[in-house]
């Protein structure tokens, strides 16, 4: 079973991820049985999926974060896709989907996603981690546990540090 | 200046530590060579020719001599006994070993240095007037907005991983002298009608392979919003910005392709959900920040001083040092001392540990232990008492840093180039000394006057060419290195893009080429008129002419 980091523990995962190949259409493509996370186009085309509990979405860097917004209450979880680590799209999707569109339930990366972006993605609002299947053995994952943290009081506000250090703390003149 | 307080030390080390850990798995082969790559960029590590090259930051040109000291001290342990300053108020090292970077970043953070986020796609060392606090022509002092800013991005979490990198630069006088315009973003600090401090922003502008001078996004941000704004625009870029293809991915091109008016109206409604939030800076804030930058103990000194007034009489290499490389001071019996950084055959803006370790001692008995770095590659002493100029310049003339050529051509701006860049077509150091050993009669060069010659190894433009009143650019032509020369670009108020003059030259005529382009400048120049303004007077064509004209039979030049 896939396993992804989980609020600071790694978990195990019964959630597949859907992906369409070039010739299916979100329209018509088939969602099984068992727990989906289907991308954002073919929940939306498909409303069927909408009414399932068993159904989750993942969005793409250039996916609207607004369109899912209707569903974030229903949704079991919600996970934005990294294509390759060194697209940055995915964490300004997760900050507005957490900040504008107050989603409040899990928030995962899936994808090219590093035990180095770890703490980034986290003070993004990424709660749920998901490297690659067969990036880390489960020693680096342990290992990787520590690097969510890595600076204990970054400047700046972010999701889950909503006011930036001069706020915080009192700091001398 | 700036002085850390626990938490900027905290932070620092902290990320020294997890460097320290990413090299370890890299070497130990955990991490491949793409994972690592933006790793070591954002410390400033760079993989080059001979050996890696570690990029480290001065933030907004501003250094204390007991972090000159340790530059001194890397250069001597683990390097080749020099260093470089850039063209964007950082330090280079050019043979450090890999192995070595987790302790020298320890150094450095150890005298509060980084060298984080100096290069990747994130953003970069804010850059800033080297006079900034004490220009005469000064209205507000940029430098507390840098540091704002500085903390801001520092390991912003959303911003870490943009399409392309990022560069901010701020201004504060009437003449911008942080060239704001050709930045991704530049800012100017300034007044409103009723008397509020605000910024005028321009977005869009930067060298490249596509230069481009930036578009004003607003003509004035108050400043509680000023890093709400900055976070709008980044927002938007990192969103919407191009990444299928590296060339087109700079905000230049997002703000081109939208036009100015729509990509402001995506920023600002961006903006209303982020203005008054909580990263509204505090009028708290402001001033603790603020108070690092007071003016130091000034004394209260005579406008003039009869000794330095005697000397200038009595000796004229100390006269025409003072005539280029002194510079006014908003305080009566001050003035700033550049400390030139070109002289013939030094690469431009290498610098020896030994002359470090003296620039740190002068900064403590001239300058109040200040040093101030320029992004044209010189040194700048902000503060010295005219009275102890003579004195100074005599010892910099021992350690041969007083070479009087302060915004003359020999001054010129040049990228490492191919002699140590792995991105570069082409050399720039030796066409820099060509040049230099061209125009070696001081009396000449002083008569020619202000001149910004640029110059860059390959279309990354990292020796501003597009902005030099005259530009060579080195390109790439079937394996030979060539030369182009663009003329009229300038920086400041009124920046612009240069022109190219016609077809490149190989490197052993670019002396002549600069020389039939001064002549012709002396053919037409009117009194006071600088090369560049004589340019936009009469065009380019009697450049042309002079350049072109009897060489296009006799000598081999390249096409374009």
């Amino acid at each position: 079973m896939a396993k992804l980091i989980k609020n600071q523990a790694i978990v195990d995962d019964a959630w597949q991820v859907l992906t369409l190949a070039e010739d299916q259409r979100a329209e018509t493509v088939t969602v099984g049985e068992g727990q989906w996370i289907v991308p954002l186009s073919v929940f939306l085309a498909q409303p069927a999926l909408q009414q399932r509990s068993d159904v989750a979405v993942w969005l793409d860097g250039d996916d609207e974060p607004a369109d899912v917004a209707p569903f974030l209450a229903q949704l079991p979880l919600v996970a934005v896709r990294f294509p390759k680590f060194s697209d940055g799209r995915g964490y300004s999707i997760a900050t507005l989907l957490r900040s504008r569109h107050g989603h409040t339930g899990e928030l995962r990366a899936i994808g090219d996603v590093l035990r180095d972006q770890f703490d980034y993605l986290g003070r993004c609002g990424f709660d749920a981690l998901q490297p690659d299947a067969d990036r880390y053995t489960d020693a680096q994952l342990e290992d990787a546990l520590n690097s969510l943290t890595v600076f204990s009081e970054p400047y700046q506000a972010s999701v889950t540090i909503a006011s930036p250090l001069f706020r915080r703390q009192r700091r001398a003149a | 200046m700036y002085r850390y307080d626990e938490y900027d030390q905290q932070l620092v080390d902290e990320r020294v530590k997890q460097f320290a850990d990413q090299t370890r798995r890299y070497l130990a082969g955990e991490l491949s060579e793409d994972e690592f790559l933006p790793l070591r960029l954002q410390n400033g590590l760079y993989v080059q020719k001979h050996a890696p090259m570690l990029r480290i930051a001065i933030p907004y040109g501003n250094l204390r001599s007991d972090q000159v000291r340790m530059f001194a001290h890397i250069a001597r342990t683990y390097d080749k006994g020099y260093a470089h300053f850039s063209t964007r108020q950082n330090i280079q090292y050019n043979w450090p070993k890999l192995e070595d970077v987790p302790e020298i970043l320890g150094k450095l953070a150890s005298v509060q240095i980084h060298a984080i986020q100096t290069s990747g796609n994130c953003i970069r060392n804010t850059t800033s007037d080297p006079f900034a606090g004490v220009a005469g022509d000064e209205l507000i002092d940029p430098r507390p907005w840098c540091e704002l800013i500085r903390q801001w991005s520092t390991f912003h979490p959303e911003f870490a991983y943009l399409p392309r990198k990022f560069k901010m630069a701020v201004n504060g006088a009437e003449e911008d002298r942080a060239v704001i315009r050709c930045h991704d973003i530049g800012l100017e600090v300034r007044h409103n009608a009723a008397g509020e401090t605000g910024f005028r922003i321009f977005v869009g502008g930067g060298l490249g392979r596509t230069p481009m001078v930036g578009e004003q996004i607003s003509d004035f941000v108050p400043w509680p919003h000023l890093l709400s704004y900055l976070e709008a625009i980044l927002r938007v870029y990192n969103r919407f910005g191009r990444r299928d293809n590296k060339f087109k991915a700079r905000i230049k091109i997002l703000v081109k392709a939208l036009g100015i008016d729509a990509f402001r109206e995506q920023v600002e409604a961006e903006w209303a959900h982020l203005k008054d939030g909580p990263s509204t800076l505090s009028t708290d804030e402001v001033a603790r920040i603020a108070a690092c930058f007071v003016d130091p103990q000034y004394e209260s000194l005579p406008a003039t001083d009869a000794g330095f007034e005697r000397a200038r009489a009595e000796s004229k290499p100390f006269a025409k040092w003072v005539e280029r490389n002194v510079r006014g001071h908003k305080r009566a019996g001050y003035a700033s001392v550049v400390v030139s950084l070109k002289k013939t055959g030094v690469p431009p803006g290498d610098i020896t540990a030994e002359q470090l370790d003296l620039v740190a001692a002068w900064a403590d008995r001239y300058s109040f232990g200040e040093v101030r770095v320029t992004h044209e590659q010189n040194l700048v002493f902000a503060d010295v008492k005219r009275a102890e100029l003579f004195e100074l310049w005599e010892q910099l003339r021992e350690a041969a840093l007083a070479t009087p050529n302060f915004g003359l051509l020999t001054d010129m701006i040049c990228c490492p180039g191919g002699d140590f860049c792995n991105l570069a077509n082409a050399k720039s150091i030796p066409i820099a000394e060509s040049v230099q050993r061209r125009f070696d009669d001081l009396d000449y060069l002083h008569d020619i006057g202000e001149l910004e010659l640029n110059i860059s190894g390959c279309m990354n433009a990292c020796g501003h060419h597009h902005v030099g009143h005259i530009g060579i650019l080195g390109v790439d032509k079937n394996g030979e290195e060539w030369y182009q020369i663009t003329i009229g670009g300038r920086q400041g108020n009124d920046a612009g893009i240069g022109k190219v003059i016609g077809r490149s030259f190989a490197a052993a005529d670019v002396p002549d080429v600069i020389e039939a382009l001064i002549d012709t400048y002396i053919d037409h120049r009117h009194e006071g008129e600088r090369f560049v303004d004589t340019v936009h007077r009469i065009g380019l064509d009697p450049f042309k002419a002079r350049v072109y004209g009897e060489q296009q039979t006799e000598r081999k030049v390249a096409n374009g």
